[in-house]
């Protein structure tokens, strides 16, 4: 019993120590700040991870390429990607970009997934929650040059 | 008492156990299924952001935590074997390992089919993703591994220390979420916090994943039974049963 027991605490460190040398490869993707911190393999295609920045999504004249921002809040970074985007693709939700990053700095991806949150709510509750969070925004501000 | 349910450790003795509980336990599977699909389909909301796409939470969620409570109750098991000797162990983890495997297989691949519409691809090798895929490695090897082996006694050994040593992947696929980043979401029900979602989806959700609770019980006992029969098969009550019938 007590071999057993220590047989697969002796494992469960093993195993603890491996998935700490393999820290960086079992991320999946990387936070711009990450990114602006060059933890990222800037040289090497890799993931980029976020929210899409409200307002930063614009389409170009051909109809497929989409230029948008993906921000973790503290740093942001400019995506450029041609292709279909998944339903859930939107402003203010998660996403994970893949490509690499240009030498003007912006990250053409060569593929766009949405990344889902854990919330599950019927719409009335959504739309409860953002006219709540609106009002909220809308009494924070002090200036009236600040709101647009 | 002890001694009392320590006599159903004996395979002679959990047979006839086991066949009257099956059909109870079949019987509330059933019906918490029904009552499950109920609320899945007519009562629970559709999704604010996913639309319906997301009802396969309601056999997706349900399947992947039988796939990682099986493989601990299967452990378990393996350990009180290695340990204890006891025969009926062994037979129990051999009658889980393939329930197991198929809610784990059910959990891969009602996620693949989320994630399409979802997040726009079939698969990525993130880190929930991968370390479930490597529970079903897990079970399907502890199951060829038993089934290599003929003498009874030795395939439990084997088959308990590759289950024990497979323990380790479970917190990994719990936690994965939570230690790294990763496409697949967080928890939306944990022990630790209020659940972050609608009442009548969770609802449903705990309704189905008590009837694949309920499924599970009965399909290992029926399947428990057959492996008795076959292991004992020499033994003298066997061979009375069959001349019985």
């Amino acid at each position: 019993m007590i071999a057993i027991a220590a047989g697969v605490t002796l494992i469960a460190i093993a195993a603890a120590l491996v998935l700490n040398a393999f820290q960086g490869n079992v991320v999946f993707f990387f936070s711009p700040t990450q990114v602006a911190a060059k933890e990222a393999p800037l040289d090497r295609t890799f993931r980029v991870g976020g929210m899409v920045e409200k307002g930063s999504v614009k389409r170009r004249a051909d109809g497929l390429t989409v230029d948008f921002i993906v921000t973790d809040t503290a740093k942001s970074i400019p995506v450029v990607y041609s292709g279909l985007l998944p339903d859930l693709f939107k402003e203010g939700k998660g996403v994970v970009a893949q490509g690499k990053l240009g030498p003007d700095g912006a990250f053409v991806a060569s593929e766009v997934l949405a990344k889902h949150d854990e919330n599950y709510m019927p719409p009335e509750a959504a739309h409860a929650l953002s006219k709540a969070q609106a009002d909220k925004a809308a009494k924070s501000v002090v200036s009236p040059g600040a709101a647009r | 008492m002890t001694s009392d349910l320590l006599r159903f450790a004996a395979p002679q003795a959990f047979f006839p156990v086991a066949g009257k509980l099956i059909p109870w336990f079949s019987i509330l599977a059933g019906a918490l299924a029904l009552a499950g699909l109920y609320v899945a389909f007519v009562v629970a909301p559709t999704d604010a952001t996913q639309g319906e796409s997301y009802r396969i939470i309601f056999i997706h969620v349900p399947a992947a935590w039988m796939s990682m409570f099986i493989y601990l109750v299967m452990a378990g098991w393996a350990a009180l074997g290695l340990a204890m000797n006891t025969r009926l162990s062994g037979m129990m983890a051999s009658a889980l390992a393939p329930t197991g495997a198929m809610f784990t297989f059910l959990a891969l691949w009602t996620g693949a089919l989320w994630g399409k519409p979802t997040w726009g691809t079939y698969w990525v090798w993130d880190a929930r993703l991968t370390s479930e895929l490597v529970l079903l490695f897990l079970y399907l090897g502890f199951i060829s591994l038993k089934e290599a082996i003929s003498d009874p006694a030795r395939a439990d050994r084997a088959g308990a220390i590759l289950a024990l040593v497979g323990v380790v992947n479970i917190p990994i696929i719990y936690f994965s979420v939570q230690w790294w980043n990763t496409l697949h979401q967080g928890a939306s029900v944990s022990l630790t916090r209020a659940p972050s979602m609608a009442a009548t989806m969770l609802l449903g959700m705990l309704l189905m994943a008590l009837a694949a609770w309920m499924y599970s019980i009965a399909v290992a006992l029926a399947r428990l039974r057959r492996i008795i029969v076959e292991r004992e098969r020499d033994a003298q009550w066997v061979r009375m049963q069959r001349a019985a019938t």
